[in-house]
């Protein structure tokens, strides 16, 4: 790709584009609001693994999570579809080009509730993208109301008081058969970070449900879904490190159960510091109990915390191999002799 | 009247032959395997080069209901729907009603183990001892009532003279020649034959002689018609949920395709996807459009409510979309395997806001594969999703056809800018209309361009792809989506019409109720010449304007309760809405050339 910035006081990275180049329009979004934080790290980490904007797709459903997509990377091709129906936009998508790189941005409402269906199908399917919920916990657009995430009986000033527990995403996630399932908060960039990198070399969907505090609906501090909260209450599974394939790194040696590495199929690697003893994420069972165990105590954990990278993605098991949108004609169309032949059958 | 009747009214005694000219009807109950016998008779006339077509109607039911299967042979080439002068009445259930419908001069097929039959003394009789045939034949216990089937199939073509090579051959397409299976059902055949031979007396005088009407074409359902227009079409992405009458048109995809659409290493160039909804499937639809796939779904009406959000964003983000919908009997759950032409109102401007759709009407298996390439076509040249409105007579029996012609233009991929090609322009505008048809340039996701990206959105933007709340954007982006639209009338599919001089009275109609208004217009040269306009397409073009000025009274023959396209026509035409009358009518069958007649004769009569 073309320099577009000349100047050489302003550090390119390998692709030759600087970090400005990653970012999208300016946002509209409250000022403070956890979504803002979660579009500047993609910004981050899109420079630093050095990705072709053209190769990006970023699509969204409908509210103020799946407004974000258009403040960062400008350069890449966007699709805010409809509220609940990005999984299946995104999968028609990937079918037409199963080598873009995809980042989905949804929200608790979107994902929790209109489009649980899609979520939960998408999972299933196993289609290659990075799946972010910024939950919030609230619907923001229409000024308040609880969202599916919300935890059974949080007082908030609009919507009174909620008297249904609450959907786990993660959980949720799990149970469909996602094989790259965490859980951060947006106010740990460094910890968002991380797993977006790991999430953008999974084989198949990588689920992000990431808290991010919406700051005009649900910011008091004992909801657990604002800042406050969430800083008290964050409990890392794991201190994160990741190592892309193709940057050659001396890894440090590793000390004996301090440390999990895990090799995603790429050949890349992320390192967990274990913090929470004996855990292990890639046990189905044991990251169910452990998210369950966390919502009885009204804490939530951060980290990888499932992963599974055997099952093939969709395009895999479709045995796609040349974008479908980049056939010819001659490879769309067959011969005129072809349709003669076939017709011999129905005479 | 018919020939039975004429013939009784003329005192004859001993009737004359009628010969390749009448309606059969098999009465059975769902589930019993009368498919594949019923489909053996169908194709044995077929073979005996007599214009034929079959319509099978039944219940939704996977086992048990009353199914009846109607053939009509016409020597004219007439095929739609005609009241059946044979029974075969194999279903106790609905015999007694069956056998009341039956013309006088009638003639009864009966499985000898229907108990009291109603004896009517103006029909034939003529029973078929089921049991006693099939006995000894060596199948399975559970394929027993399939090979039962067979028993009337030997006994039919005793009594109309169809000899049995030509059967043994139609049941083989059948089996796919696969030998045992076809032996062991032959063999019913066989027996029932010689048995017919030595212990019934012909007394009817219906009978088929061998005809040259049908060489060269092909017999096909309008769903597998369709799909094969879509493999040509080249499409790549395919998405669907199951519903009755379309799920045969994804079936046939499935099938083609990996016959079809290998590429030179033996890659599918395709997907197919059952969605989890029909939300889903245009979700993955408008994805893949989006993204540079050839992509479609079949469904049927509440399929299309569904759909309706997504094809309202498909129209205002101008994306490529081809939605089969074959119609069937609405509202609601409706009457789910019969057949109307109930959602073209719906269709046309189906979504919320100002949105309007062109539509394909095929109305033959060689429409159903023209227009299974052209609305992939006009999809991606119009950048908007398109719909082709089949029905249930159409997509799920058999119709006699031309072999196909292959697709006579080169694949239309509409206006999409490379990366030169951006490079050369200096980038471009999504939403700009640089060509004054309305359309305007898109790039594909993927496009190694700095200045290939946009922002696809359902709300409000300007010509560069940007959120726009702008009064003067959105009015300006809504008045070039009309524009476009005014490009679609003179793209998609022209009338055919079939001008007659001296009429005064011109009929409009579309889809599969062709075949009976051109019998009825046929029948009525004399006493009510017509002409006949028969629509490919919405939006209409000048064509159609000019056909409702050239008569006094046009009538929009219809199978729906509403008049829907008359409807449409008279908002088109508000100039001329005085002379557009509608002539509608929805019962779940297809209507008959008879109804068509009465109600033009009526019609006329009060103008």
């Amino acid at each position: 790709m073309e320099n577009l910035n000349p100047a050489s006081t302003i550090k390119l990275n390998a692709v030759g584009l600087s970090k400005k180049d990653y970012d999208g329009s300016p946002s509209t979004l409250c000022k403070g609001c956890g979504h803002n934080s979660i579009a500047s790290q993609i910004v981050q980490i899109a420079f630093e693994l050095n990705l072709q904007p053209h190769q990006i797709i970023k699509l969204s459903g409908i509210g103020c999570s799946s407004k974000s997509p258009a403040y960062f990377l400008g350069m890449s091709h966007g699709f805010n579809a409809l509220h609940g129906r990005m999984p299946s936009v995104a999968t028609g998508a990937l079918l037409a080009n199963h080598t873009l790189k995809a980042i989905g941005v949804s929200g608790d409402g979107d994902t929790g509730s209109i489009g649980m269906g899609q979520f939960k199908h998408l999972m299933r399917r196993n289609v290659r993208m990075v799946y972010i919920v910024e939950n919030n916990g609230v619907y923001g657009l229409t000024k308040g109301q609880f969202s599916a995430t919300a935890e059974e009986g949080l007082e908030l000033k609009y919507a009174g008081h909620n008297e249904f527990p609450p959907v786990d995403l993660c959980m949720e996630a799990i149970i469909a058969g996602c094989g790259f399932v965490a859980r951060s908060f947006a106010g740990d960039a460094k910890q968002v970070r991380e797993l977006l990198k790991a999430a953008l070399s999974h084989r198949g969907t990588a689920l992000l449900d990431i808290i991010s505090p919406c700051v005009a609906f649900n910011n008091e501090d004992d909801s657990p879904k604002s800042y406050g909260y969430g800083t008290k209450h964050e409990q890392p599974l794991h201190e994160l490190g990741f190592i892309p394939y193709a940057e050659e790194i001396a890894i440090e040696p590793l000390q004996p159960g301090e440390f999990r590495t895990v090799r995603l199929h790429d050949g890349s690697l992320i390192s967990l510091r274990n913090l929470d003893h004996d855990y292990d994420p890639t046990n189905k069972l044991a990251a169910l109990e452990r998210l369950q165990r966390a919502q009885e105590t009204g804490e939530f954990i951060t980290g990888l915390i499932y992963y599974n990278p055997e099952r093939p993605s969709l395009a895999e098991v479709e045995e796609l191999n040349t974008p479908l949108s980049r056939l010819s004609t001659e490879q769309l169309r067959p011969s005129q002799a072809a349709l003669q032949q076939f017709l011999q059958s129905y005479r | 009247m018919n020939v039975l009747e004429r013939q009784q009214e003329a005192g004859l005694a001993t009737p004359t032959p009628i010969i390749n000219d009448f309606s059969l009807v098999v009465a059975t109950a769902n589930g019993t395997g009368s498919q594949t016998a019923n489909l053996t008779l169908l194709r044995s006339f077929f073979k005996l080069g007599i214009p034929v077509h079959g319509k099978n109607i039944f219940p939704s039911n996977i086992q048990g209901l009353p199914t009846w299967y109607h053939i009509r042979v016409s020597h004219e080439g007439y095929i739609a729907r005609k009241p059946s002068e044979i029974l075969v009445a194999f279903n106790p259930a609905t015999a007694h009603e069956d056998l009341q419908e039956l013309p006088s001069g009638g003639v009864c097929i009966y499985n000898a183990d229907l108990k009291n039959l109603p004896q009517r003394n103006d029909i034939t009789y003529y029973p078929v001892p089921v049991g006693e045939l099939i006995a000894g034949i060596d199948v399975p216990v559970k394929r027993k009532p399939y090979i039962a089937n067979m028993a009337y199939v030997g006994v039919v073509a005793w009594m109309l003279g169809v000899s049995l090579e030509v059967v043994e051959e139609a049941l083989g397409a059948q089996f796919d020649y696969r030998p045992k299976l076809v032996e062991s059902n032959m063999q019913v055949v066989r027996r029932a034959h010689t048995w017919a031979t030595e212990n019934l007396h012909k007394q009817d005088p219906f009978r088929l002689e061998p005809m040259n009407q049908t060489e060269g074409l092909v017999i096909m359902t309008g769903n597998e018609a369709g799909a094969l227009g879509a493999v040509f079409g080249g499409v790549s992405v395919a998405a669907w949920y199951p519903i009755t009458p379309s799920t045969s048109f994804m079936d046939a995809l499935r099938e083609f395709l990996p016959k079809l659409r290998k590429d030179e290493n033996g890659h599918p160039t395709y997907t197919v996807i059952q969605a989890e909804d029909e939300l889903a499937a245009a979700g993955i639809v408008m994805g893949a459009g989006w993204a540079g796939a050839r992509a479609l779904t079949a469904t049927s009406g509440p399929g299309i409510s569904l759909m309706a959000e997504f094809v309202s964003y498909g129209y205002f983000t101008e994306i490529p979309a081809v939605i089969w919908d074959i119609q069937r009997v609405g509202p609601s759950t409706g009457l789910p395997t019969r057949t109307s032409q109930g959602d073209v109102a719906f269709a046309y401007t189906l979504g919320h806001g100002d949105t309007k759709h062109p539509i394909l009407f095929p109305s033959s298996i060689e429409e159903c594969f023209e227009f299974g390439w052209k609305s992939l076509d006009l999809a991606e040249q119009l950048q908007t999703p398109v719909f082709v409105l089949s029905d249930l007579d159409l997509g799920m029996n058999n119709w006699m056809g031309q072999p196909f012609e292959y697709p006579n233009q080169p694949m239309q991929r509409g206006k999409v800018l490379n990366a030169e090609e951006l490079e050369a322009l200096g980038g471009f505008a999504r939403y700009k209309d640089v060509d004054g048809d309305g359309i305007p340039y898109r790039t594909l996701p993927g496009t190694p361009h700095p200045l290939a990206a946009y922002f696809t959105r359902g709300s409000g933007h300007n010509e560069q792809a940007q959120y726009s709340e702008r009064a003067d954007d959105w009015a300006r982006n809504m008045a070039r989506l009309a524009r476009k639209f005014e490009t679609a009338r003179n793209l998609v599919p022209a009338p055919a019409i079939d001008h007659h001089p001296s009429a005064k009275v011109g009929l409009i109609a579309y889809g599969t109720t062709r075949y009976a208004i051109e019998e009825a217009r046929d029948r009525l040269a004399s006493q009510l010449p017509t002409s006949f306009l028969r629509l490919r397409a919405l939006p209409i073009n000048q064509q159609v304007r000019d056909f409702v000025a050239a008569h006094e009274r046009v009538y929009v023959i219809e199978l729906n309760h509403d008049g829907q396209m008359c409807g449409i026509l008279r908002a088109e035409m508000p100039d001329y809405a005085a002379r557009i009358h509608s002539i509608a009518y929805l019962d779940g069958l297809p209507l008959t050339a008879r109804w068509v007649q009465e109600r033009l004769l009526q019609a006329e009569a009060n103008a």
